[in-house]
């Protein structure tokens, strides 16, 4: 399909979006991420069976820490689509870009390079 | 097992404001199991402090550890090796856990983390609901097995109040009566005359009316 996204959008592959860990999505905002989203499967289609819906409620609880530190919760979502949607996949890097670029920079700074 | 809540990452970061370094303090025993002071969420409380730290531009340097236990001074002591180097621990254990650091390091500023709630057990993953109130003289089997001193919000010995309906309690609808549980489930193991022993007023020395307790086993002391 050679679809085109954002280069700025960092894929961390995961076995399932239930893998994913509130300590993962903090661990990146700490090292100066300005957005994270999850993509899970279609809710309903988790392989799993509710690994994509355990994923919804760890970003969800990341958006309240976050809020409790003072920054936007916006900058981090959950995405739901099917790995057979590859331009859904670009669109939502996109769309998701392009709402980070409207929120600025995180206003935590960014970790040095090692 | 001890159950708590966290407290809100303001109030946190509000005690270790100015602070130099800090030890974000776990424990393994129950509030690991109660998910809210164990390695894990010792990882997540330090990295959301980081990020606050970041933010505001402060100098604070977070540190992490988990200790076995943080009731038992041999497992408090293997703080020794390193603790001068820290001004401030801010401890997740329950609320044991702060006074323990503190009695063993009197000239570090030792925080709570969490608010210790209640003695309870999990009803599935993520949800715990209270079960003993350490009342001192365990009276559970006369009734059926349920408390109705730590499950009745008037912790009321012979029977319910004009307050239960529907077999929930007027304090909330999400409340069981438990006087309701207790003659169901006597009715049903043919042990309802049982509730018409009528029960004095129960002796709260034992519980904390009789002052700060303390447990001495002579054959167990060194």
């Amino acid at each position: 399909m050679r679809l085109q996204y954002p280069t700025n959008v960092r894929v961390i592959q995961l076995p399932c979006s239930g893998r994913v860990d509130i300590l993962h999505l903090l661990r990146s905002f700490e090292d100066g991420a300005d957005g994270v989203y999850v993509a899970g499967c279609m809710e309903g289609d988790c392989h799993f069976l509710t690994g994509n819906l355990k994923a919804r409620r760890k970003v969800e609880y990341v958006k309240k820490v976050l809020e409790a530190l003072g920054i936007e919760p916006e900058r981090i979502e959950m995405f739901n689509m099917s790995s057979a949607e590859g331009p859904r996949f670009a669109q939502v890097a996109r769309e998701f870009t392009e709402t980070i670029r409207g929120l600025g920079p995180s206003p935590v700074p960014k970790a040095k390079a090692a | 097992m001890i159950v708590g809540d966290s407290k809100p990452l303001e109030e946190i970061l509000e005690m270790i404001r100015d602070k130099g370094k800090v030890l974000v303090l776990g424990c393994r025993g129950c509030v690991t199991v109660c998910n809210v002071g164990g390695e894990k969420e010792v990882g997540i409380l330090a990295t959301a402090l980081r990020i606050a730290v970041k933010k505001q531009g402060w100098q604070t340097e977070i540190g992490e550890r988990t200790l076995e236990r943080q009731c038992d001074p041999e497992y408090i002591e293997e703080l020794a090796d390193d603790i001068e180097d820290y001004d401030a621990v801010v401890s997740i254990a329950c609320g044991v856990g702060p006074q323990f650091v503190s009695e063993r390091f009197p000239e570090i500023r030792v925080y709570p983390g969490i608010n210790t709630t209640f003695i309870g057990g999990a009803l599935e993953h993520g949800v715990w609901v209270e079960r003993c109130q350490s009342c001192g003289n365990c009276l559970v089997h006369h009734f059926g097995g349920l408390c109705p001193i730590a499950r009745c919000s008037k912790s009321l010995m012979n029977g319910p109040c004009g307050g239960s309906a529907n077999a929930k309690c007027e304090i909330d609808p999400n409340v069981d009566c438990v006087w309701h549980l207790i003659v169901e489930k006597m009715e049903k193991m043919g042990r309802l005359q049982e509730l018409a022993e009528v029960w004095p007023v129960k002796n709260w020395l034992t519980s904390r009316d009789g002052g700060p307790r303390k447990r001495v086993r002579e054959d167990l002391k060194q």
